[in-house]
């Protein structure tokens, strides 16, 4: 792993007068896969608009590539949370992954050649290329999310985001995902937000725990304080000490 | 119907209709898929307010309408950016406070004896070849930025988080399309009235997006849907002698119960076949 891509320093972060983040610090280097996991409503998704540049912090500095989130946006990637996105909206699955490609800004015609061939390329990459022209509201959770995952690729980014990507997806369709971000993972920065902790006992190679303060770890490794610290109550650890499982695998729910 | 077009005010009645479907069907699809039909309501009735005043201090009315409409266009989108979770009630309020405004101010204008059904209920019929000039080009204005803006629209009205990191200019947009409402308004008034719009608003883009691919094949739809509605209503109206406004309404609305009926009866398509 090389010099940070992402610093983070004493940020906070307040909505309507209430404290979401405060004194948050973390580097996140290249190659890395970070989870960042807490309870709900403990600031994960906030933390990752921050870093994005779509909230700004009211205090402490937030640098992406050793400059401010507006002047990196075209090197990061996006899937935000599904439930985001406006269900029942007339678009083909090409059209959602065409945004990917647009800057923003109006214009008649903004999509260039190059744009047609990258969203072409980042929908074979997800094997959704045969789907192209099918309304977004007919394909399933899983396929959907191979759609948001192409369209933040289609500019080829160095960083992304994924926010809760897994809710709409079910068992099958998560493994698969999960295996294409260790593929993707060798050649792109990694940052997936989850409440499931789950997620990082195989995939992660660091974890950050968020629930108004920030607990970072540098191995995958979620240990029994950190738990605690982040869920304000007293945690069980199961399975604890074997390599690289956190919890023993649910056989049945 | 034919002969009815010999009147130079069945041929403007008819152009206002097609003037006012492109604009409907336009910007109704966009108040449908981002959810603020209370909102374009809210602005169309306060707009009232607006008609008082130009009664009051003896100006156009037109003119009125569109300064009142626009600032309470501006203000409700304010709060609907900045207080989302009261936005509904404040609406309300402004919305009630628009239209008891107006009507104090006409109570209190010496010598008012204007028909205030018509602002209300719409006059088609009294559309004049100057107005239809004006609709003109508040079509033109809404077409023209609509289409530069087209991709920035679908981005935002789809995902608003993503469209933000891709650099669109949320708050940019979101005050052009609340302007565009207001603008609507004042088009709208003397075809439907202020109360009947958000049927035309709503019910073409509802019927429409069920069978578009995309947004834009949505505003096509929905414009085509206004323009049968209007001329059907029209033609009803000429022929039963009822009011203009309301029988364009009634032909959206029994169009409306027709494709909810349609939408039930239809087997229910499977999602995804891999």
């Amino acid at each position: 792993m090389s010099n940070p891509i992402i610093e983070i320093r004493n940020v906070a972060f307040a909505y309507n007068g209430e404290t979401v983040l405060q004194d948050v610090n973390l580097d996140i280097r290249q190659g890395d896969f970070l989870a960042v996991i807490g309870p709900n409503g403990g600031g994960k998704t906030t933390l990752v608009k921050l870093m994005l540049g779509i909230l700004k912090p009211d205090s402490g500095t937030i640098r992406i590539f050793g400059a401010q989130s507006r002047k990196a946006v075209s090197r990061m990637g996006y899937v935000p949370q599904d439930i985001h996105v406006n269900r029942g909206f007339p678009i083909s699955v090409q059209d959602v992954v065409r945004m990917g490609a647009f800057k923003g800004g109006g214009g008649w015609r903004p999509f260039r050649k190059k744009d047609r061939s990258d969203v072409r390329r980042a929908l074979e990459r997800m094997e959704m290329w045969n789907y192209r022209s099918r309304r977004m509201d007919d394909l399933s959770g899983g396929q959907r999310q191979r759609v948001f995952l192409a369209r933040a690729l289609v500019s080829e980014p160095e960083i992304l985001f994924l926010d809760e990507p897994m809710s709409s997806v079910d068992t099958k369709g998560q493994t698969d995902f999960y295996d294409f971000l260790l593929e993707l993972n060798k050649t792109v920065t990694i940052v997936l937000v989850s409440h499931d902790a789950m997620v990082l006992s195989s995939h992660a190679k660091s974890v950050a725990c968020v629930n108004r303060q920030l607990f970072c770890h540098d191995t995958p490794e979620i240990t029994k304080d950190m738990l605690e610290m982040a869920y304000h109550c007293p945690v069980e650890l199961i399975g604890h000490g074997l390599p690289h499982r956190v919890l023993p695998e649910h056989t049945e729910d | 119907m034919i002969e009815a077009l010999q009147f130079e005010f069945m041929r403007n009645a008819l152009l206002a209709g097609l003037l006012a479907s492109i604009m409907c069907g336009i910007i109704g699809t966009l108040v449908v898929v981002n959810r603020i039909v209370f909102l374009s309501g809210g602005i169309a009735h306060a707009a009232y307010g607006g008609i008082g005043l130009a009664f009051f201090f003896g100006f156009s009315y037109l003119w009125g309408i569109m300064g009142f409409a626009l600032l309470m266009a501006v203000i409700m989108a304010a709060v609907n950016l900045r207080a989302k979770q009261r936005a509904d009630t404040i609406i309300g309020v402004l919305w009630a406070v628009g239209m008891a405004l107006g009507v104090i101010l006409l109570d209190i204008t010496p010598g008012y004896n204007v028909d205030l059904m018509s602002y209300l209920f719409g006059s088609i019929l009294t559309v004049s070849t100057s107005d239809l000039w004006l609709m003109l080009i508040l079509d033109g204005v809404v077409v023209l930025f609509v289409g530069y803006y087209y991709h920035d629209l679908v981005s935002l009205s789809y995902d608003e988080e993503f469209a933000k990191v891709r650099g669109v200019s949320v708050r940019f947009l979101y005050f052009s399309m609340i302007t565009m409402i207001a603008l609507l308004v004042v088009m709208i008034v003397q075809v439907v009235g202020l109360i009947l719009v958000i049927a035309l608003l709503t019910i073409p883009p509802y019927i429409a997006e069920k069978y578009s691919g995309s947004l834009s094949r949505m505003m096509v739809y929905a414009v085509l849907l206004n323009l049968l509605f209007t001329t059907t209503g029209l033609w009803l109206s000429y022929h039963f002698n009822l009011t203009s406004g309301a029988s364009i309404i009634m032909v959206a609305a029994v169009c409306f119960f027709i494709s909810i009926l349609v939408e039930h009866l239809k087997p229910k398509s499977s999602v995804t076949t891999n």
